[in-house]
């Protein structure tokens, strides 16, 4: 017997709404279908089943808020007899989601993400709080990383729980009525989260763009209007290409060691009108051509803005790249989204005069930058890295 | 008499009203211990009442703690009511046997079959300077034993009232009375009468801490309470009354609502009484706590004789007040 | 009269682009990019939109050319039969 859980979609999730379902008990699912859709902060996801097998038991219904890791349905896996149903909800969430993580993890794909558990521990120290406050919080939907305590010995007590709920509720006191301020939430709390707990370390370099902007327009002008190539695709290529090179940058910190992830999926900043960003997962960017690339991107973009990302784009990103080019930012130094290690910011592709073997030119230049965690790489990887990215291109030919 | 006249009394003229209620009430009742009736009682307490209801109610014994506790065990398998007087807590220990392997064994390993309706009043605690052999606090050691009620009125309806609810009860049950209460001096209504012997009361309420104490420590909590009610510190005063059942409800209720306790008790820290409430705090109300519960016990010494030290060596207002502000106001 | 309809054309498939944009207060000397807040993605979203009502196809080197409401009715103007 299998479960299909609420899904953690990012370090910040820690419930969600089961608003559809797309099967009933009996249906078959296939691994990849999009059986379920929940709403989140990040708006409705749509959410994929990881194993084949039969839907036996519905245990969540649509409308129904639950923790992440709780069992939505339970999927009888071929050659397994039908089972007695189950208890609905089952109470035992925390213990429920172990078992997910486990049985997401032992099929092979793309590894999941382990949901994020209240943040009872900052940096891996015991939160000094009492235990009505640590109530009161819950009740109250305190988050407790950001609260001082002011008890004995520093503790957190009731009042600086309450302190906080009020200074959370007048820091966002639209926050039922926008869906945004959720996003915004879910931002600063995976933010803070990096700021806190990852040791950036920032390189940037000039990378000579004349080779590959002179064969995009070449391709370019070879195709329709519809199949045109946006420069950010060879970027997004060669970042994957260049992980193969530094595969160290391609991973989770997780459980205090770095867990190398051998398929790269790019996670793609994507700025919402409504303000936000999402970065979902280009999946297996190193292994598509570049109009693969373009395609995939029109289709995750559009998505996006229009609120239809699927579950397995939130949580697979093993990489993130931002791409602020278009507001005519030169670096970007950005901010690590956890529990990633890296994250590689392209500015404005801009003329700039180019010394070359005594020569002066004007070259379309970009400033490539790398965020990376320095508990998972040094600076010296990190360079390497850059490098390969630059050398890739230069043969945008071979993206 | 109109009901609701009141009267000046003594906690010591209390206690002697309710024996002498119980005495004219029912006539299996009688009075028996040291010196308690040509001399009037050690403390005073049954002044008057030999010459009232004459030496076969009024028995003046030998000093042999266990043996005239024993003779109200067997008087009351026989059928009376005894009321055994122990001058203090301390000397109670030559009847512990009596107490603990008898009174409080005999219902059980007769089946059923026999009650041993007996009341043993005795003094506790200090701060009259009599010393380390009089002046102890053990009715937290009581309250340790199945078979027994331990009772401890701290005010003056309870010193009235108490008593006959204690007789009326099928099953021993031991009374503390405060040495520094017997002077206390208020009013009561002159009908005052029985009192229930199960509950814990709440003597003042309050929002920020619950001070659980009984016994003449309660005062001084209350004490303590108006002095921080000054600085903004609303305390809620629990008076336990009875350490045998305890009540843990109204304690445990009072700890949800103001997150804090703090446990005030005379008898020492170490395996006492206030260990006890510490304990069911923690299985009964951990997620309610704010804070760690604290105590304010006796010093783990001898009672001193010396004035000073023995002070030092009780719980005071003081230390009280500052435990108080600490656990509400506490900043690192 | 032409410029009209191409004008209505532009804000018709501007819309779904960029759905909260007051299009009277686009400046029709304005660089649209910049007032509208939209990205590469959206601008070559847009010009299919405008090659698929108009069937005026914008080679990537004349984007230079196009910066403000005013170049790309002109633009568009002298492209279309």
């Amino acid at each position: 017997m299998a479960e299909f859980c609420m899904p953690s979609l990012g370090a910040d999730m820690k419930e969600g709404i089961l608003v559809k379902w797309k099967v009933e008990p009996g249906d078959q699912v296939k691994r990849g279908d999009i059986i379920s859709e929940v709403e989140t902060q990040k708006g409705i996801i749509e959410i994929e089943v990881f194993t084949d097998g039969t839907i036996e038991q519905i245990l969540v219904h649509p409308g129904e808020k639950v923790p992440v890791g709780t069992v939505l349905a339970t999927i009888r896996v071929p050659g397994e007899e039908a089972k007695a149903p189950r208890e609905e909800r089952p109470p035992e969430p925390t213990f429920k989601y172990k078992f997910c993580m486990i049985s997401a993890q032992h099929k092979e794909g793309p590894a999941k993400r382990p949901p994020e558990p209240t943040p009872v521990t900052t940096a891996g120290k015991r939160l000094k709080i009492s235990p009505s406050a640590r109530k009161l919080a819950a009740e109250l939907a305190v988050n407790l990383s950001t609260v001082q305590g002011t008890g004995q010995g520093n503790a957190i007590t009731r009042a600086d729980i309450e302190r906080a709920a009020e200074a959370q509720n007048a820091a966002a006191p639209l926050a039922p009525v926008k869906p945004e301020a959720g996003m915004r939430q879910a931002i600063a709390t995976a933010m803070a989260r990096s700021n806190r707990e990852i040791p950036h370390y920032y390189l940037a370099t000039h990378i000579d763009m004349s080779n590959t902007m002179r064969w995009l327009a070449s391709e370019n002008k070879k195709r329709s209007i519809k199949e045109r190539i946006l420069p950010v695709v060879p970027l997004i290529k060669a970042t994957a290409l260049a992980l193969g090179k530094v595969p160290e940058l391609n991973g989770f910190w997780i459980d205090d060691r770095l867990q190398l992830q051998e398929a790269v999926h790019v996670g793609f900043a994507i700025s919402l009108r409504q303000g936000g960003l999402v970065a979902p997962a280009i999946h297996h960017a190193d292994l598509k051509s570049l109009p693969e690339l373009m395609e995939a991107l029109h289709d995750l973009i559009t998505r996006t803005r229009g609120g239809r990302l699927r579950s397995s784009e939130l949580t697979d990103a093993t990489i993130t790249v931002t791409c602020l080019g278009d507001l005519g930012v030169e670096t970007v130094y950005g901010v690590i989204y956890p529990p990633q290690v890296a994250l590689v910011g392209f500015g404005k592709i801009m003329e700039q005069p180019w010394a070359e073997n005594g020569m002066l030119g004007i070259r379309p230049v970009l400033t490539t930058s790398l965020a990376a965690d320095h508990r998972a790489t040094d600076g010296h990887r990190g360079a390497q890295f850059l490098e390969a990215l630059n050398q890739y291109l230069q043969k945008p030919e071979e993206l | 008499m109109s009901k609701n006249e009141m009267i000046q009394i003594t906690y010591r003229e209390a206690v002697r009203e309710a024996i002498r209620e119980a005495l004219r009430r029912d006539e299996r009742v009688f009075l028996l211990g040291e010196d308690v009736g040509r001399y009037g009682g050690c403390f005073a307490v049954s002044k008057g009442l030999l010459e009232e209801f004459g030496p076969e109610r009024i028995i003046d014994t030998p000093l042999s703690e266990s043996g005239f506790t024993g003779a109200g065990i067997g008087a009351a398998l026989g059928g009376m009511r005894p009321i055994v007087e122990i001058m203090t807590v301390n000397f109670s220990l030559l009847a512990a046997d009596q107490i603990i392997n008898n009174a409080a064994t005999f219902l059980h390993m007769s089946g059923g079959c026999f009650n041993v309706p007996l009341v043993i009043r005795m003094s506790t605690g200090g701060g009259k300077q009599l010393a380390a052999q009089h002046s102890h606090s053990l009715e937290g050691w009581y309250a340790h034993i199945p078979g027994i009620k331990v009772l401890t009125p701290a005010t003056l309806e309870d010193a009235r009232g108490m008593l006959w609810s204690a007789l009326e009860d099928p099953d021993p049950v031991l009374i503390f009375e405060h040495q520094s209460l017997l002077n206390m001096e208020g009013q009561l209504p002159a009908n005052a009468g029985a009192v229930d012997i199960d509950r814990a009361q709440i003597r003042r309420p309050g929002s920020d801490l619950s001070v659980i104490t009984y016994g003449a420590s309660l005062f001084k909590a209350l004490e303590a309470a108006e002095i921080l009610a000054g600085e903004g510190i609303e305390v809620e005063v629990i008076d336990l009354r009875t350490l045998r059942p305890l009540d843990d409800a109204t304690f445990l209720t009072s700890i949800a609502s103001t997150h804090r306790a703090l446990i005030v008790d005379e008898g020492w820290r170490s395996g006492g009484i206030s260990a006890e409430i510490c304990a069911r705090i923690m299985e009964g109300a951990f997620y309610e706590l704010d804070a760690p519960v604290e105590r304010i016990c006796g010093a783990e010494v001898p009672m001193p004789y010396a004035k000073h030290l023995e002070e030092a060596a009780m719980p005071q207002v003081e230390a009280i007040v500052t435990t108080a502000k600490r656990m509400v106001r506490s900043n690192g | 009269m032409k410029e009209e309809l191409i004008r209505e054309t532009i804000f018709r498939v501007l819309r779904p682009i960029t759905p909260e944009a007051d299009f009277d207060e686009l400046a029709p000397d304005e660089n649209m990019q910049e007032v509208l807040d939209i990205d590469s993605f959206d601008v070559l979203n847009f010009f299919i939109q405008l090659y698929e009502e108009l069937g005026v196809e914008i080679p990537e080197e004349d984007y230079g050319e196009i910066i403000t409401l005013n170049d790309l009715i002109g633009y568009l103007a002298i492209r279309i039969e």
